[in-house]
């Protein structure tokens, strides 16, 4: 079934590999088989631990890189070989800068401007990202944190349609990330389709509309945060007291939907049903009089399922290594 | 879909260039490396070359020291300074965020050559004029031929730079990278050691490296003859310049095409 209402993909990615070094256990294959699927104006975040090969995808995808394998098109054209086409419609942002320490910030604008189809002033992208007042100074002498935005600035120069960021928030302090989310979502809110990495899963959580998680390789688990969620239970944990004096004959309750795991005095409950299981507990615990130490209940959180994922994974024998 | 009119590969490069123009002007090394060093070896050159022609009177002092000062200059502002100013930019992470844009792969590297590239060109002019004025050279026989030597030795250098900046891994040892080539050029190309006075053998050998043929073309363009020769004029001029023209031509297109083989946008892991 085709659904013909929905419009083409901003970013599709099929099958797509993509090896560093030669055939063979001397190579190495940072991505291996990846689909993915971005739609018009969505923000859609890759998230993966360090190595997982959300930066050796990002770059296949912007056309830095040809796939060893595989098929990309981006706004229905290929990435690398027809990117004098495609780069006008695009901005990028790499995850370490690029610019000479010894330009202005005012100077490196106007470079980029001349580079990029379409350009905004100069000043206006400069105060999207706040570094308006520090635009005489020497790229050098700014902080990390403004060099990211000077970064975001010039990829956000030519009103792109599609916005790749690899790692935007990295090293920014909280004002900054909080401003740089800001100014995300209202990229999108006005149209744009973004496309970025994070190893904050707080940050995917907070912008995402749709998110995929990254692991060897691979994409392990995606869809929208609530369905990535619906997948991974709720967490409850505490201690519980000596067993002896008046806690001596003490065992839990039989707690229905819950996974009960002990560590020592440690109890860690799973379950899908928070509010049920929770109330079942704290019920006994307030009948017999025990005391929950360090009480903890969380609902399922991205970094949850993440962890989840990452351990899963870890733990499966390792295929297509030597493929 | 944009509306706005798409970049131009002139206005692309005219961006590049503005910007590395003023990267240039800040960078002390590489101005002095520009405006003093060339004048200062011209003096060296002097020397040498007087010891050449008296052992060969019928070369002409002043013709050579004018073309190996070109020679020098081309070498040193364009070959050295591109080297490092590929080599910084690499390590800055600079070429690689410049292809994320729209400029293609060919104008970054044309547009970060050009600040270097038009200074050499500059300092050149000024030469034949002072030469001309201060010497009492006379008006070059073809030059139209010197300009083409000019050019490509420019363009060759150029893309020797991009090469040299392939094994450099940081701008202090473009120091070291750049001395084989720098030494070859100094003392094989005529430079130094008119290639007359070399015994013939080598000296057919000297004629064969890269960067001579172009220079050989100035020389030839300027004086109507590379050596002790007869000059001719204008028309004259062609004849000999077929040979070296075509081999700068191919050492030229040999060069490109390895810069665009091996040539590395970002440092190595």
């Amino acid at each position: 079934m085709t659904d013909t209402t929905r419009p083409a993909p901003a970013v599709e990615a099929r099958g797509l590999h993509r090896r560093y070094g030669p055939a063979g256990p001397s190579g190495f294959e940072a991505v291996r088989g990846l689909d993915l699927t971005v739609r018009p104006g969505e923000l859609f975040a890759l998230l993966g631990t360090n190595g997982a090969g959300k930066t050796s995808t990002l770059e296949v995808v912007e056309g830095l890189a040809r796939p060893t394998a595989g098929e990309v098109r981006v706004l229905g054209l290929d990435p690398y070989r027809e990117r004098a086409a495609l780069r006008p419609r695009i901005g990028i942002m790499l995850q370490e800068g690029g610019f000479p320490g010894e330009l202005t910030v005012a100077e490196t604008g106007r470079c980029w401007s001349g580079l990029t189809t379409g350009a905004r002033a100069v000043d206006e992208a400069l105060d999207l990202v706040g570094l308006l007042p520090r635009r005489t100074v020497r790229v050098k002498q700014l902080s990390g944190g403004e060099r990211r935005r000077l970064d975001l600035a010039m990829a956000l120069l030519g009103r792109p349609e599609v916005l790749f960021l690899d790692e935007p928030s990295t090293g920014l302090d909280p004002e900054a990330r909080a401003s740089v989310w800001r100014l995300i979502r209202d990229l999108r809110a006005r149209g744009t389709t973004v496309v970025l990495t994070t190893h904050y899963l707080e940050e995917a959580e907070e912008l995402a509309d749709r998110l995929a998680i990254m692991h060897h390789g691979r994409v392990v688990a995606g869809g929208t945060v609530t369905e990535v969620l619906a997948a991974h239970p709720a967490r409850i944990s505490f201690e519980l007291p000596e067993r002896s004096g008046p806690h001596a004959g003490l065992s839990l309750p039989a707690l229905p939907g819950a996974e009960t795991t002990a560590d020592g005095r440690r109890i860690t409950l799973r379950t899908q049903d928070l509010q049920g299981t929770l109330t079942e507990l704290l019920g006994w615990a307030a009948r017999h009089r025990v005391p929950l130490a360090r009480l903890d209940a969380r609902s399922a959180s991205l970094e949850e399922a993440f962890l989840a994922i990452a351990a899963a994974e870890t733990a499966a024998p390792q295929i297509g290594r030597a493929a | 879909m944009t509306t706005a009119t798409l970049t131009t590969p002139a206005g692309r490069l005219l961006a590049l260039g503005r910007a590395e123009t003023a990267l240039l002007r800040r960078n002390r090394t590489a101005l002095f490396m520009a405006l003093v060093l060339p004048v200062a070896l011209i003096g060296m050159v002097r020397s040498v070359l007087a010891g050449a022609v008296e052992r060969d009177p019928g070369l002409d002092l002043k013709a050579n020291l004018v073309t190996s000062s070109m020679g020098l200059i081309l070498l040193v502002v364009v070959y050295c300074n591109v080297t490092t100013a590929y080599t910084a930019r690499r390590g800055e992470l600079v070429l690689k965020r410049l292809r994320t844009g729209e400029a293609r792969d060919a104008e970054i590297l044309l547009g970060t050559a050009a600040p270097s590239i038009a200074l050499a060109l500059v300092q050149c002019l000024l030469l034949g004029v002072g030469g001309a004025v201060l010497l009492g050279l006379r008006a070059p026989a073809n030059p139209l031929l010197v300009l083409i030597g000019l050019v490509l030795s420019a363009a060759l250098l150029t893309a020797l730079a991009a090469l040299s900046s392939v094994v450099t891994r940081t701008v202090e040892s473009a120091g070291i990278t750049t001395l084989p080539l720098l030494l070859v050029a100094q003392l094989g190309s005529g430079l130094l050691i008119p290639l007359e006075s070399l015994p013939d053998r080598i000296a057919t050998v000297c004629r064969l490296l890269p960067t001579t043929p172009a220079l050989q073309l100035v020389r030839l363009g300027w004086f109507g003859t590379e050596g002790t020769a007869p000059a001719t004029g204008f028309a004259g001029t062609w004849a000999p310049a077929v040979l070296p023209l075509l081999l700068a031509l191919a050492w030229t297109a040999a060069a490109t095409w390895a810069t665009r083989r091996w040539f590395r946008w970002e440092p190595r892991p």
